[in-house]
């Protein structure tokens, strides 16, 4: 038996139905068409998939769609401002190479803005830390943390010589 | 993942009566752990029954000499709840050691310590603080909660609703993190109540335990050092994929110097 959710996906109101099985992932890249959201594992280790459900970071493959009923949902697509200019931990991204094939990217993306939110002024130990959720199997993290230090903590990226 | 009604009750006693009522139903708290034995297929409950929309389940406070954490309290809250922080310090430590960020923004004390994963970390805290698990229907003592591997006292139509800590003097927990999973591998809770010491392992045995021969030594002086030659027999200890029952006997040991080290 299919049921209703009513919530708020990048600042606007969104209606569907869904299973109680149909994982909130899934009814944002299936249902939505939001497919900036990635799933890269079946046990909620990768964080490809993280989203921000009412301001904290979550993975959205382990959550169902219907417990997100009445939440408000912001995924990468809704990160940079409405004329395309690029949230600052999408430019931190670009500016320190946090990216090679893009796949973990989403999830790295929003899991840094989580984590420069929550931990102003966190050293790269603790950025690293924070990412054990989070799995890139390019870039060897170097970029990603660098871009996520210079948002949290802009004084602790250290000079880094590109190639 | 077999396919499932799902339910948001709005009180206690709605949530119980779903337990009873239906054929094979099962209580999802935060899902870190059932939704992905649910998308292996593991597990095909009739009904999930979310506690989320009872805000009666969820935050901290204290109630004398000890800390209370409602069962819905997740892993994220008990590490940044100022109490928790100031009184039993080891315990924020733990709660911010488990997973990620992610799980901690959505597990749950009340669905790790009802999973009784041997792996998890809550147990360690749960035998050494001595905490009593509140049910709907009953106190149970921490000694007496865990029961064997992924087992524990409670009934099928029970429900954890809070957790209570005696706050102690000195609290300290180091666990040895399996470097992919994030889960122990040796997680060792070390806790001073006045002349009294508890000493709660988890992740080396089928279910959480008190190393005994540790506390009776840390009564005489609680010093990391005390326990250099005091050996914890590998006999009934794990054995698996990611080491051998004498490495964890051995981890056991350096977990609990390092644990009073930073109590
Ligand atoms: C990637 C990953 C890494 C993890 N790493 C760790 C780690 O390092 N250490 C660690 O300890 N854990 C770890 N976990 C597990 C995590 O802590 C879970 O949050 C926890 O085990 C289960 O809590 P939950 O709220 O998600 O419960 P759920 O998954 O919703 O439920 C788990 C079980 O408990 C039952 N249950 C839930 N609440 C209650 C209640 N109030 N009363 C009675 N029964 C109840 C459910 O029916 C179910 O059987 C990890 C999980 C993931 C996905
Ligand atoms: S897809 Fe969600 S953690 Fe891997
Ligand atoms: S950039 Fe390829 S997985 Fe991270």
């Amino acid at each position: 038996m299919k049921t209703k959710v009513t919530l708020t996906v990048n600042g606007q109101e969104r209606s569907a139905e869904v299973e109680p099985r149909t994982l909130l992932v899934e009814l944002l890249r299936d249902q939505l068409g939001l497919t900036g959201t990635h799933v890269g594992c079946d046990t909620t280790q990768c964080g490809c998939c993280v989203i921000h459900v009412d301001d904290k970071a979550v993975k959205s493959c382990t959550m169902l769609a219907v417990q997100a009923q009445g939440c408000n949902i912001l995924t990468i697509e809704g990160l940079a401002a409405p004329d395309g200019t690029l949230h600052p931990m999408q430019e931190a991204f670009r500016e320190h190479h946090g990216l090679q094939c893009g796949f973990c990217t989403p999830g790295m993306v929003m899991m840094g803005v989580d984590i420069a939110r929550r931990l102003p002024g966190a050293d790269e130990k603790t950025v690293r830390e924070e990412l054990h959720g989070n799995l890139c199997r390019c870039t060897g993290y170097q970029g990603i943390v660098e871009a996520i230090l210079s948002v949290a903590n802009p004084g602790a990226v250290k000079e880094h010589h590109h190639a | 993942m077999h396919n499932f009604d799902y339910h948001a009750p709005k009180t206690l006693d709605s949530a119980l009566a779903l337990l009873r009522d239906k054929e094979d139903g099962k209580i999802i708290a935060g899902g870190m752990t059932l939704l992905p034995t649910l998308k292996q297929r593991l597990a095909a409950p009739s009904d999930l029954v979310d506690l989320a929309t009872l805000s009666e389940l969820k935050g901290v406070r204290r109630d004398g000499d000890e800390i209370v954490i409602g069962a819905m309290t997740t892993h994220a809250d008990v590490a940044a709840n100022a109490d928790v922080q100031s009184l039993i310090p080891g315990l924020a430590h733990l709660a911010s050691v488990i997973g990620d960020p992610a799980v901690r923004h959505r597990g749950t004390i009340g669905g790790s310590v009802a999973n009784a994963d041997p792996a998890a970390d809550y147990p360690a805290a749960v035998v050494a603080l001595n905490a009593t698990i509140v049910t709907n229907k009953r106190e149970i003592a921490g000694d007496d909660f865990f029961v064997s591997l992924f087992e524990t006292a409670l009934e099928r139509d029970e429900i954890i609703t809070s957790v209570r800590f005696p706050i102690p003097e000195r609290a300290g927990y180091e666990k040895f993190r399996h470097p992919a999973s994030g889960y122990a591998v040796v997680g060792v809770m070390v806790a001073k109540f006045g002349d009294k010491v508890r000493v709660g392992v988890t992740g080396a045995a089928g279910s959480a335990f008190r190393a005994t021969d540790f506390e009776a030594a840390l009564e005489k002086s609680f010093t990391p050092d005390v326990l250099l030659g005091i050996a914890v027999s590998p006999d009934d200890l794990l054995s698996d994929i990611h080491c051998t029952n004498e490495y964890r006997a051995h981890l056991v040991n350096v977990m609990a110097r390092r644990a009073i080290a930073a109590a």
